[in-house]
């Protein structure tokens, strides 16, 4: 009988995160006793130096949160600080937004599918031990990701850290000659992507499903990334200035990062899933087309099918971007200008793991007062810890490392993003 | 012939954001090449499989900011031959060392209910603070350029070609219109390191220093023609104290027109 086997296994890093944490896991008589995602990520207290900044740095601070999504640190900051000062980003500069934005989509979810967690289906250790047999799959992963990268770094300038954005829109703008550039790479990797879609959707998931609260914005015109409200599976929809409301943030000791909880109802997630099953009627046509052909229909409960989703957001993200370029005239000046005022602006935007959120006070020198910053991993956490609780008891029967092996696959599952929680993953797992 | 043994690489992380390793894994067209000539070692961002030390490359990303790590980077040291520090945060102390201005009590208050649970330095550090380091790729992020360069360098035997002039050489080069002079806007270009292919004043905009100080630097020089042309003192303070705010020249240049600032506001 597995519970009453006495095993201690302790496994020092959980890897293809970005980021530091680690796993404890105490199981007794097949219970879990004690079960803690433990984040070591150093604290950067951006939140406390960002006081005193002018409110027109907030965007290049906040991206050095994370490398990985600077973009959505960059939109997500600039949203709630337009909402302050009254200004509206319409027309061409929201286009080109949408574009960089998609680019760190296609980006971000073509490196966390084929070099992260791909290799947790196939039985690799990384993308480059499977590139030993599998070589086509991760060249095509890499192109699909030099699509997004590209894009990015015509309208940010580079890839990490994009220097082009500003409150108010861009510091220069792209003639529509340099974007049609980008049509025929963003074709092809839409098509690898379909391509790969069809062979992932033949992979072994695990069963497993829980019936998760989603979060998500929502947006009435488009599958909402740059802004909109909060939807809630659970709950009403609400404007993202009644986020604080209803999310709380709860300090744990042994993490770095802050629990978010949905008041009186607990854990939630956000991310591809949420967005696939609140938003699935705003994908593109052929991404809605290729997620019926594979099966992969709303709601969709299992997240080890998160591998699937990103690739159908890929889809999507590759097919508005040809159509925003298609449609792209040059707007007459790069910004929009703006006067200071004092005040609170709300922000947020899905980061590709999901919802973003900022807030900022400002006062009437221009100067933040008071910055408050939920990234998406920080309100995933406490979500990851449930699936967990609620799989191990089922994998008890495997060899310890076939176990161990799962529960990082699990927490691959959310992509999680360490860095922006606030790094270490250790996982460490007692049985008694 | 029998193919040498292939040099360990091992890349590792400290308080950072994670991009400049991610600039490894973005070289989509390098990253089997470079798979094939170096042995991935330890790359937890990249791989689960872990291979132990001595290490003939690593490279280190990040800031020192808690006692952990102090001890941590002190025994990669011991297990590598050629230690590089990628980055503003491993090079300079990054955007975090911002806290090396304040009291970092004050900082864990703000930002946590339970300031207890938080274990901290009083200042974050570059690696070099506490280890030697062989050489150091500025930037926040560093280019792909220079990181296929330092590598290629190193699979030779050879010294990287990586510049040390200023950014204003970059922008000569490409022909890009100065921005001080064309728009009057405030530009760090003249005293930041080249490397990046001076992209700011590429796209309008001045560059804010996310290089670093370039060699024999002269802000003062700079920063009295920008307050000359009217930009407060206070903002120039701000210009100087972001990724690289920690660095030498900067730090200086940044305390010194901190007091100027001060001044004002009192006299």
């Amino acid at each position: 009988m597995p519970g009453s086997r006495k095993l201690t296994v302790r496994v020092e890093a959980l890897a293809r995160v970005e980021g530091e944490g680690a796993l404890h896991l105490r199981v007794h008589n097949g219970q879990v006793r004690e079960l803690r995602l433990e984040i070591y990520e150093p604290p950067r207290f951006f939140e406390a130096f960002l006081r005193g900044r002018r409110l027109e740095e907030a965007p290049d601070i906040t991206a050095r949160i994370c490398g990985i999504c600077p973009v959505a640190y960059q939109m997500s900051a600039c949203n709630a600080l337009e909402s302050l000062l009254g200004l509206s980003v319409r027309g061409p500069l929201r286009d080109l937004r949408l574009l960089l934005y998609y680019g760190e989509w296609i980006e971000s979810h073509a490196l966390h599918m084929f070099l992260l967690h791909l290799p947790d289906f196939l039985g690799y250790e990384s993308a480059l031990h499977m590139a030993r047999d599998h070589p086509e799959w991760v060249q095509k992963g890499l192109q699909i990701k030099k699509a997004g990268n590209a894009l990015l770094a015509r309208i940010g300038g580079r890839e990490v850290h994009p220097i082009n954005v500003r409150v108010g829109g861009f510091y220069s703008v792209p003639s529509r000659r340099a974007l049609l550039e980008h049509q025929e790479d963003l074709a092809r990797a839409r098509d690898l992507m379909i391509e790969a879609l069809r062979w992932m959707a033949g992979l072994e998931f695990p069963e497993f499903e829980e019936d998760y609260e989603f979060v998500a914005l929502s947006h009435p015109e488009e599958y909402a990334i740059l802004e909109g409200q909060v939807r809630f599976s659970h709950g009403r929809l609400a404007p993202v200035s009644a986020f604080e409301e209803i999310i709380e943030e709860i300090h744990v000791p042994y993490s770095n990062a802050l629990h978010a909880v949905i008041r009186g109802r607990g854990s939630y997630m956000v991310g591809p899933l949420a967005r696939f099953n609140l938003n699935f009627s705003q994908l593109s046509p052929l991404a809605q087309e290729v997620a019926a052909s594979i099966g992969l229909m709303p709601p969709v409960r299992n997240p080890f099918r998160s591998l699937l989703v990103r690739g159908i957001e890929v889809i999507h993200a590759c097919e508005e971007a040809m159509r925003l370029i298609d449609r792209y005239e040059p707007p007459d000046r790069p910004f929009e200008p703006f006067e200071v005022q004092a005040g609170t602006g709300f922000g947020a935007s899905e980061a590709p793991r999901g919802l973003l959120y900022h807030r900022y006070r400002i006062n009437a020198e221009g100067l933040i007062e008071e910055a408050r910053i939920i990234p998406p991993t920080s309100q995933n956490q406490r979500r990851i810890e449930d699936d967990l609780r609620k799989l191990v008891p089922q994998l008890l029967s495997l060899p310890r490392d076939a176990l161990t092996w799962r529960c990082e696959q699990a927490i691959r599952n959310y992509d999680p993003c360490i860095s922006c929680a606030t790094h270490f993953l250790r996982l460490e797992l007692v049985e008694e | 012939m029998a193919r040498r043994r292939k040099p360990k690489l091992a890349v590792w992380k400290f308080a950072s954001c994670d991009g400049c390793q991610l600039t490894l894994l973005d070289c989509e067209d390098e990253l089997l090449t470079l798979a094939d000539e170096l042995e991935i070692a330890y790359f937890l961002e990249a791989s689960r499989a872990v291979v132990r030390g001595p290490y003939d490359l690593s490279l280190v990303e990040g800031s020192i900011s808690t006692p952990e790590q102090v001890e941590q980077i002190r025994e990669i040291r011991r297990q590598s031959r050629f230690l590089v520090t990628i980055g503003a945060c491993a090079t300079a102390g990054g955007i975090q060392a911002l806290r090396n201005f304040a009291d970092v009590r004050d900082f864990l208050e703000q930002v946590y209910a339970r300031p207890e649970y938080i274990r901290t330095l009083e200042k974050s550090l570059p690696a070099s603070a506490y280890v030697p380091v062989d050489f150091e790729l500025r930037g926040c992020p560093i280019g792909k350029g220079p990181l296929l360069e330092l590598i290629s360098a190193f699979l030779n035997g050879r010294r990287p070609q990586i510049p040390n002039y200023s950014v204003c050489v970059e922008c000569k080069r490409h022909g890009t219109v100065c921005v001080m002079v064309a728009q009057g806007t405030p530009c760090l270009g003249p005293i930041t390191q080249a490397g990046c292919g001076a992209l700011c004043p590429a796209y309008r905009r001045g560059c804010y220093g996310c290089f670093g100080p370039m060699e024999t630097p002269n802000p003062h020089s700079l920063g009295n023609w920008l307050l000359a042309r009217g930009m407060a003192a206070p903002d120039l303070v701000r210009l100087l104290r972001t990724f690289n705010a920690y660095a030498p020249a900067f730090k200086e240049a940044g305390e010194r027109y901190a007091g100027i600032a001060e001044a004002d506001r009192s006299g």
